[in-house]
């Protein structure tokens, strides 16, 4: 049997209709439930649902053998997985973003953000030194409080920057949704897993 | 205040090691290492502090891995954060003299500094095995069996031994890419797991389609009995297809020792950027979501003692592994005599002969009791020689 877990909120329903179109039939009470695990007898398989940061979590303990995590999750959190498929849905991207104008100022210059270690080897690369202030959310309070002079975090339609009066100011990169896979179930679990690669990657939107 | 806040508390990821789980680990240890040592290994230890120029800078552990400490000479010390490191520099000052094949064998704690989550042991035991100046593939052969031996004498079952061959992975990097350079690029996906990136990274080469192919089918090689002739097919270069050669020498050696059932061939594991030279393994049990073990043909590190020789061996890491069985009854019994004063002789004698017989006895004066009834459910069974008379139970 095979355990996944999924990423709960923006993720969730993209990859629940990737699994569907790989021919996967799912509960249908699967999007509404509040249950966070659930058993598909018929596909051997059983689903739990968690926190998109945490999903990377499950799988490198191995108490999920799979798990779809964003790019964004695994540059941040950096766990031993593999990453096998890129499964081209909730496309997005990490940005800086900023007030227009908004001058990077000589002394003490602030970064708010969700993602401290993203957020800290890129401002690094770049050789400039800031401060990383870590937020849990809302990050684009930030900017407009006086709390940070850049912030960090990823953007889709760029709508929220836009209504907090934002700009977005560098690309970091590209974001999608990956299939990962713990070490040990790849290897003990090697044909179960590479059945669903196989299926999942016929349907993956090109 | 402050004393009283860490007067329990270890340094992060130190852990205590208690009765009940010295008991397992002391099963699993003594299994492991008899089976161990009626293949002729020799075990021997090493020391926990090493300098950091040496075994600490040969050692595959990351360097942020390691604890550092200074001497009083202001020399930079570490915990030996593996046992191999060590044996090679013993082997290559000491024992490897005639050249002629050596068999090691190591049970011992080694350290590794701890970065996420507080609780990962930072110390732990390792039990392995190192084959030092055989480079041939029966020593291979010889220690993947050793350690499938000494796995099932634990009683461990349903695990799999993952075996790739990393000169494989060299040779058809190095042929389609052409220099040392790129292939490192390529090998880091492998290594770190990426398969994404590196097929991202494959596809943005300038390389015929052909042989783009020919990189992305790597990452098939593994699993099923066509595998060795694919990966053989996959190879022009004369490496490429001497690894193929080893590899099915190993198989056929597998198969003779009888282990091959567990065994699992995959050309893609990377288990270090440049550790390895040969065949390599890892090995991993359900249950547990990380390798219990792993090993390989290392026969580049002798040389950074000035020694060349080939070397092989595996290590085994005894926490995990005590995960992967899983609670048991354990707890060998102890036995309890409580005695009074009076009668304190008859007690030692009754004591002396239980432990001639090899029993694990505990001899008790009754006033050191506080709480006779916790006391007594404790010990399995309890005999009370008390008051100056008869004997009761």
């Amino acid at each position: 049997m095979l355990t996944i877990a999924m990423p709960k909120g923006r993720i969730f329903a993209e990859a629940l209709e990737l699994l569907q179109k790989a021919g996967y039939t799912l509960p249908a009470e699967f999007a509404e439930s509040r249950k966070l695990m659930m058993e598909v007898p018929e596909e051997n398989m059983r689903f739990i649902l968690a926190k998109p940061m945490d999903v990377v979590t499950y799988v490198e303990h191995g108490v999920a053998d799979l798990g779809i995590a964003g790019k964004d999750v695994m540059m941040e959190e950096e766990r031993d997985v593999y990453e096998l498929l890129d499964l081209k849905i909730s496309k997005c991207h990490l940005a800086v973003a900023g007030l227009p104008n908004g001058r990077m100022p000589q002394i003490a210059p602030r970064v708010a953000t969700k993602y401290p270690n993203i957020a800290s080897s890129y401002f690094r690369e770049q050789g400039e030194q800031v401060e990383i202030i870590r937020l849990n959310g809302s990050i684009e309070l930030a900017p407009l409080i006086g709390l940070a002079d850049r912030i960090v975090d990823i953007v889709s339609t760029g709508r929220t920057l836009k209504e907090n009066g934002l700009v977005e100011l560098e690309k970091i990169a590209d974001v999608t949704s990956r299939l990962i896979v713990n070490p040990v179930s790849y290897r003990i679990k090697d044909e179960e897993v590479d059945v669903l690669v196989c299926r999942l990657s016929e349907v993956i939107p090109q | 205040m402050t004393k009283k806040l860490f007067m329990f508390e270890k340094p992060l990821g130190m852990r205590d090691t208690l009765p009940f789980l010295y008991e397992i680990k002391k099963r699993v240890r003594q299994a492991m290492v008899r089976e161990i040592e009626t293949w002729g290994y020799e075990l021997i230890e090493t020391p926990t502090l090493e300098y950091y120029e040496t075994v600490g800078a040969a050692s595959a552990i990351d360097d942020h891995q390691l604890f550092k400490l200074l001497d009083q000479q202001g020399h930079t010390l570490v915990l030996r954060p593996d046992m191999t490191a060590p044996i090679a520099r013993l082997a290559a000052s000491r024992l490897y003299q005639d050249g002629n094949p050596l068999r090691l064998a190591y049970n011992a704690n080694v350290f590794r500094a701890q970065q996420r989550e507080g609780g990962r042991p930072a110390e732990f035991e390792q039990i392995g095995v190192e084959c030092i100046g055989d480079g041939t593939v029966a020593a291979d052969a010889e220690v993947i069996s050793v350690m499938i031996a000494a796995l099932k004498q634990t009683g461990l079952r349903n695990f799999t031994v993952a075996i790739g061959h990393i000169g494989y992975v060299n040779a058809l990097f190095l042929e389609i890419l052409g220099n040392e350079e790129r292939a490192s690029v390529l090998r880091r996906f492998l290594y770190e797991k990426n398969y994404v990136g590196y097929r991202e990274h494959v596809k943005s080469l300038p390389l015929s389609s052909i042989d783009q192919k020919r990189l992305l089918q790597l990452l098939h090689l593994r699993g099923n009995d066509k595998t060795m002739e694919n990966a053989r097919e996959l190879v022009h270069s004369e490496e490429g297809k001497r690894a193929v050669d080893e590899l099915c020498e190993l198989a056929s050696a597998l198969q003779l020792y009888g282990v091959d059932g567990a065994v699992k061939i995959d050309m893609s594991l990377v288990s270090h950027m440049s550790y390895y030279a040969g065949i390599l393994f890892e090995v991993y049990a359900e249950h547990v979501g990380f390798p219990i073990g792993n090993g390989g043909r290392y026969d580049e590190l002798l040389e950074k003692f000035s020694r060349k020789a080939p070397a092989t061996g595996f290590g085994v890491r005894v926490d995990r592994l005590i995960e992967a069985l899983g609670e048991s009854e354990a707890e060998a019994a102890i036995e309890c005599i409580v005695f009074s004063q009076e009668r304190f002789a008859e007690a030692l004698e009754l004591a002396r002969t239980k432990r001639r017989e090899g029993k694990r006895v505990v001899l008790q004066h009754i006033l050191g009791i506080r709480d006779i009834d916790a006391y007594s459910k404790k010990y399995q069974p309890i005999t009370y020689l008390l008051g100056s008379g008869g004997k009761e139970e």
